[in-house]
């Protein structure tokens, strides 16, 4: 789907794409904001994609 | 993350460093530069093939360089974007001009080495900082033999190895000679609470990875000792103190409370060399050595800093303040996440919705206008068409097919009637797994969608999704679950459990024939909230909502606004509290969007999500008035009190006015008094908490301790104070005021319940005998004051968990819907919650929470609709001879009972059903059906179980 191009308002940049900065960008989409979801490397994910379960639950990472 | 990668308002900009930040809140332009990955994303389809004939080898950053891969890769196959991209610092042709195999292996010609950096301006009304954290000093690692011993590895990289995606597959080796280690050790605080690197702080999240490790580690060799070598546990959070417990007692991992002195090499495995805190020295041999290293700020803090133009704490994390916790010193920038302080995810996804509520309220004017609404191809109906079904089975890497033969499992499935397709796929839940599926349901014009996986619990929306951009309805699905039904709990029968996925896969195949398209429903929403408290959470929470321009009504049934905060003086960073709450509690007065009922109680609450009607009663004099006030949210915030325990330490408490809570002394210490600081104090931590009469640590009397003990200090500095503890949990930044402490004198004498102070009357007084463990003794004091460090609990939540039928947990705080991905809503849809009726927490991050609920209570505002799951029952009320059992047993009240034509029949609320099928199960008549699991469809399913041919 194409995404719009440089919009003039109702955007939110989010710099950091771990769990804080993309749980951020989907509940601002929520409230109604496009997301600029800024990231310096290949994928989002950050550190939780290396993780494989999680405390205390043991609950899949991804 | 998929769901971030597919939303049509989220834009990936990935690669992507940010550059410089210009204009003011509201009107930013931020300029990023884009570098190459040298591969189109568009063409790239993630085959792989140009991995393979890549000819360079480079250490793989993903697997903490445990493992190797090639310039041109991408990380994990559920990355996103599910692009690869080629590393220049390794690639042969970026660095020397050579090489190039993989251009003209791409089938897809997505390679292209001309690509350059580019540089986007982006206007954006607010930027929210969520950059994580970066790595601890090296210098605090090789203390313990870290790069001189290939065994003693980090707890990152002791995570790559637990996991199946890691550099052994999942089996715990050792890197020096692959063997399996039989005995491990943990060290806790690496590179925390340690000055030597500078990083004073408690990193709060270690002693809990670190038990999830150990136990996970114990999972794949029940035969594997371990031991965790430990300061203090700091397992505050909520239901964490149970965790360490089951650690202990039911996974045998042994806790030695020591500090390590080092490690070194020892025949063929470590020596470990520690001290206890009685003083004496030990040693013991291990296989291998794991760190728990702690979160040090990222790397780029300082760049970010300058480009945002916002200021640092002296631990260069993000510097915010105890009432503004998520906004730094720059208007319009906010921050998120371990940037503003070391935490875990619960605690990251709660700040990263208070943030996105905070910033989007202050651009409220901007909402919708940059959003573009997603729209799905029309819907095919595929109910008349004979069933064309299409079978994937997924081998999760090796989750699934280390265990189950999936090709086998692939095969029998495509030879089932009505699949049309059938196909093994690595991760179905990948990006470009998503695009197959697409493509395949156009291709062979499949109506029904088979997929044999993992859960639908976390999995079944996505592929949902997919379906419907494939333009067809999303109940049109069926999903089996062969990784924790078959490859998990068959581990060790790879033979059964590959017959019990063919059985699964028959059942699903069976069931799918059946399914028919549900359509999907929308509700309206009455754009208000109620709010049931009125303390420091729930005005946070009025005034986030009322920011993004919803009306709220506090109910609070005291006569004043304000909580248990009403009794605070001070806190650890010496703010000034009171100031704060009655700041606070004027803003609360003058929003013209926030009504305030106080001395009020809720009575009675009907409806569901969107359309609720309550029933306030509020005594004013000695008239009693009540109100009907119609809302589409509830905020719970009804908060909690400091527990009064009956005994302590097992004793029963001498009366005397000697003996104190934390609370009392605060307030005698912030009073006037020339005596108010008395000449000794001991004071008693946990008194009452963690299993002496609550179960739960109460996670702020650490901090409520060391914040008292410092000021009895400041006021009287000859003062005595001896702290009893057990554990001290001064997370976070509070380490710091816990050293301090030490500093002026205070002393701090940990005890055991096996060994625990003697509490007794003496005269008018008060003696305290206790065993101190450096002096090797028994010490006997009379203080002058005896403080109990009580811990809270909730303010009666029986009665509105009745009331709202929401749950509570064992220690009867409120039950959240998720402990990490869901933390501030409830299981019944549009109720939230914030505050200590969740669980103990200080004052900073009850704000976070109370903004965060507040934003998630604010999305179905926002949208003006609620979509109503298809699934929910159906009553066929020709049927149903209005019995009533249905609506007596639902558990979410989404049953109401009324008259047709003068006969009594139950009708089922689509807004609040939660599709459990309680009703369905025990309707007499079979009246009620559950939209996809209809008692055809489960029928087909049992049948198609019994019906094994043996081929």
């Amino acid at each position: 789907m194409a995404k719009a191009q440089d919009k003039k308002t109702g955007a939110v940049m989010v710099v950091g794409g771990g769990v804080a900065g993309v749980q951020t960008a989907l509940d601002l989409t929520e409230l109604g904001f496009y997301v600029y979801l800024v990231e310096k490397s290949a994928a989002i994910g950050g550190a939780m994609a290396q993780l494989d379960k999680t405390f205390p639950t043991n609950d899949c990472a991804l | 993350m998929v769901e971030a990668g597919r939303s049509p308002n989220i834009e990936i900009v990935s690669n992507a460093d940010l550059l410089s930040l210009d204009g003011k809140p509201g009107n930013f332009t931020a300029t990023v530069r884009v570098r190459p990955r040298y591969i189109d994303a568009e063409a790239c389809t993630a085959c792989g093939l140009c991995t393979k004939y890549c000819p360079r080898h480079m250490v793989d950053g993903y697997n903490e360089g445990l493992g190797i891969t090639r310039p041109i890769h991408i990380d994990y196959p559920q990355a996103v974007p599910a692009t690869y991209y080629i590393d220049p610092s390794a690639c042969l042709f970026l660095q020397h001009g050579t090489c190039q195999i993989c251009v003209p292996v791409c089938r897809s010609r997505a390679i292209d080495f001309s690509q350059q950096p580019t540089e986007r301006k982006l206007a954006v009304g607010a930027v929210i900082m969520a950059p994580g954290f970066g790595r601890v000093p090296e210098a605090a690692l090789t203390r313990y033999g870290y790069g001189q011993h290939p065994d003693v590895v980090t707890s990152i990289e002791f995570e790559r190895l637990l996991n199946p995606s890691g550099p052994f597959k999942g089996e715990v080796r050792c890197i020096s000679d692959q063997r399996h280690p039989h005995r491990i050790a943990f060290i806790q605080c690496v590179g925390s609470r340690d000055l030597g690197c500078d990083n004073g702080y408690c990193s709060s999240v270690c002693c809990m990875y670190a038990l999830k490790e150990a136990m996970v580690a114990k999972e794949h060799d029940p035969e594997c000792e371990i031991t965790i070598y430990y300061m203090d546990m700091r397992t505050q959070g909520k239901d964490f103190d149970a965790a360490r417990k089951r650690a202990e007692e039911h996974s045998g991992i042994r806790f030695v409370r020591a500090k390590v002195a080092a490690v070194t090499s020892w025949d063929q495995g470590l020596k470990l060399t520690y001290a206890t805190m009685d003083g004496s020295h030990g040693f013991t041999g291990y296989d291998m050595v794991v760190l728990s290293v702690g979160l040090d700020a990222p790397t780029d803090a300082g760049k970010l800093a300058a480009i945002g133009g916002f200021a640092l704490n002296r631990y260069d994390f993000c510097r915010t303040s105890t009432f503004a916790p998520l906004e730094s010193s720059s208007p319009g920038v906010y921050v998120a996440g371990a940037f503003q302080g070391p935490k875990d995810i619960p605690e990251s996804v709660t700040q990263a919705a208070a943030a996105a509520g905070i910033a989007t309220g202050r651009l409220k004017t901007q909402r919708g206008t940059g959003v573009i609404l997603k729209s799905y191809p029309t819907e095919k109906t595929a109910d008349a068409e004979a069933p064309r079904i299409g079978v994937w089975i997924c081998h999760c890497g090796i989750n699934i097919s280390g265990v189950v033969d999936v090709h086998k499992v692939t095969d029998y499935a495509g030879q089932m009637e009505n699949v049309v397709y059938f196909n093994d796929s690595m991760y179905s839940c990948s990006q470009d797994a998503q695009e197959t599926i697409k493509e395949k349901i156009k291709e062979h014009k499949l109506n029904r969608v088979v997929i044999a996986a993992c859960s639908p619990r976390t999995h079944e929306p996505l592929f949902q999704e997919t379906l419907k951009d494939a333009g067809l309805n999303r109940s049109l699905f069926e999903m089996v679950n062969i990784r924790d039904h078959c490859s998990w709990v068959h581990a060790n029968e790879p033979e059964a459990a590959t017959q019990k996925s063919m059985d699964l896969v028959r059942m699903g195949v069976a069931k799918a024939r059946l399914i028919q398209p549900l359509p999907e429903q929308t509700v309206p929403v009455n754009k208000s909230a109620l709010i049931i408290g009125g303390g420091v959470a729930g005005m946070t929470a009025a005034l986030t909502l009322a920011d993004q321009g919803f009306p709220c009504t506090i109910v609070e049934r005291q006569d004043l606004l304000g909580g248990m905060l009403r009794q605070a003086h001070y806190n650890l960073p010496g703010d000034d509290v009171p100031g704060f709450l009655k700041n606070l509690v004027d803003k609360v007065k003058k929003n013209k969007l926030i009504d305030v009922l106080t001395n009020a109680a809720l009575l009675a609450t009907e409806g569901f999500v969107g359309n609720f009607a309550s029933v306030v009663q509020e005594t004013k004099g000695k008239k009693m008035v009540e109100h009907t006030i119609d809302h589409g949210v509830i905020l719970v915030a009804t908060g909690g009190r400091p527990h009064r325990p009956a005994k302590v330490l097992g004793v029963e408490l001498p009366k005397s006015d000697r003996i104190v809570t934390q609370q009392e002394l605060e307030a005698q210490l912030a009073g006037k008094a020339k005596n108010r600081a008395p000449g000794s104090v001991v004071m008693i931590q946990c008194a009452g908490s963690r299993g002496d009469d609550l179960a739960y640590c109460s996670k702020i009397c650490c901090n409520e301790a060391v914040k008292n003990a410092l000021k009895i200090k400041e006021i009287n500095p000859a003062s005595q104070v001896i702290v009893l503890y057990r554990e001290m949990r001064t997370y976070g930044y509070a380490e710091d005021a816990y050293r301090q402490a030490r500093e002026k004198g205070v002393l701090f004498v940990p005890y055991t319940m096996d060994n625990k102070p003697v509490l007794a009357a003496k005269g008018k007084g008060v003696k305290v005998s206790y065993h101190d463990p450096i002096l090797r003794e028994a010490v006997e004091l009379a203080p002058e004051l005896l403080v109990l460090s009580v811990g809270l609990v909730p303010e009666s939540t029986d009665e509105l968990s009745k009331l709202l039928k929401i749950p509570v947990n064992a220690d009867k705080f409120f039950l959240e819907a998720h402990a990490k991905l869901r933390p501030v809503e409830l299981p019944v849809a549009g109720i939230f919650l914030a505050g200590l009726a969740h669980a103990p927490k200080p004052l900073e991050e009850i704000i976070v929470q109370a903004q965060a609920a507040a934003a998630k209570a604010a999305m179905p505002l926002v949208r003006g609709k609620v979509e109503v799951e298809p699934i929910v029952s159906h009553v066929d009320q020709d049927t149903c001879i209005g019995c009533g059992i249905c609506a007596s047993l639902c558990p979410f009240q989404a049953i109401q009972m009324l008259k047709v034509d003068n006969k009594r029949k139950a009708e089922t609320i689509a807004a609040s059903c939660k599709a459990c099928g309680i009703c369905a199960a025990h309707c007499p008549t079979f009246a009620i059906s559950m939209g996809g699991f209809t008692n055809e469809q489960i029928n087909a399913q049992i049948q198609a179980f019994g019906a094994i041919d043996k081929e």
